[in-house]
């Protein structure tokens, strides 16, 4: 059935209820991967609300625990879309030029093995509240 | 931009930099005087004149990451293709109004595109800001209205990816509504 109107949306509101209670039993914040996309508008331009798209459903299909967030231009407008991926305990790694096949790289070795892959951005890389 | 909606989601992330709580959107067709408006309102911090002179100067930014700011002018530019223009209205401390006419049936009028994917994006990325968003046809109007839906939620959070499939699926079967009713 398509959902149509709020009184459509009240009744799937229930089915995820009880999927939260589910998760909630093994859940930890601080367990979370975290992910901002840089969402100005030269990540816009470069295509990066398809992924960011991508990343929540691909993320949320497989499982994974992960937090993805909109953050402003980061300053590699010639790598765009970016995106800071952080994992519990680690830290932050910028991404340059993420399709949705990079994205799906990205889950595949980065988030799920723990290896790098080409596309990594400086090495220095301090996020934006830091500098 | 290759659509009207990716405009609207980067015109969005200002009012969001802006420190605003409630962010209106409204997109009025009207054909039969070929107008087709956006306007977006923010209740953010706003500009001083002095910086709303500057604020469709490409080469102006508030940004420390890069020396240009090409949200704004891109959009003019896009209005201005089509035959319309835009314009900014800002007060300190009350908010910010941009406003974009367009020739609606110019041919350099950029397609709508997925405005209930820019809707969910910016609702799933900013769950504490209130979104509303009018779609203003001559024959019919939605209306949605964060507010209403997280009164609907209780405390399932407006955020879940589920609900956010439900809420996109909502708002394009109500503008496809209103597309036939055209």
């Amino acid at each position: 059935m398509k959902i149509k109107s709020l009184a459509d949306l009240r009744k799937i509101k229930d089915e995820v209820q009880e999927k939260i209670k589910l998760r909630e039993l093994g859940e930890n914040a601080e367990n979370h991967v975290q992910i901002k996309v840089a969402m100005a508008t030269c990540g816009i331009a470069a295509g990066a609300k398809d992924s960011m798209n991508y990343l929540i459903a691909e993320l949320d299909s497989r499982g994974i625990d992960a937090i993805v967030t909109q953050t402003g231009c980061m300053g590699f407008c010639y790598a765009e879309p970016t995106i800071e991926v952080i994992k519990p305990g680690k830290e932050p790694v910028i991404f340059g030029f993420v399709t949705r096949e990079k994205a799906k790289e990205i889950i595949d070795e980065y988030i799920i093995k723990g290896e790098l892959i080409d596309g990594v951005i400086p090495v220095n890389y301090k996020t934006i509240e830091e500098q | 931009m290759t659509e009207l909606s990716l405009h609207i989601l980067d015109i969005v992330q200002n009012s969001i930099r802006a420190e605003a709580n409630t962010i209106e959107i409204t997109i009025n067709e009207q054909i039969s005087e070929d107008r087709y408006t956006i306007i977006i309102t923010d209740n953010g911090s706003g500009m001083d004149e002095e910086t709303l002179k500057n604020a469709i100067d490409p080469f102006f930014t508030t940004r420390t990451t890069r020396k240009v700011g090409i949200g704004l002018s891109l959009f003019k530019q896009n209005a201005e293709l089509s035959g319309g223009t835009m314009t900014v209205e800002s007060k300190l401390g009350q908010g910010t109004k941009v406003s974009a006419l367009f020739g609606f049936s110019h041919i350099d009028r950029l397609p709508l595109g997925d405005m209930a994917g820019t809707m969910t994006l910016l609702i799933g990325a900013n769950p504490k800001i209130r979104f509303i968003y009018n779609h203003i046809t001559q024959l019919s109007d939605f209306e949605f209205d964060t507010n209403e839906v997280l009164e609907e939620l209780g405390k399932v959070p407006i955020n879940h990816p589920d609900i956010l499939k439900a809420l996109k699926e909502m708002i394009e079967e109500n503008l496809d509504m209103i597309e036939a009713a055209k």
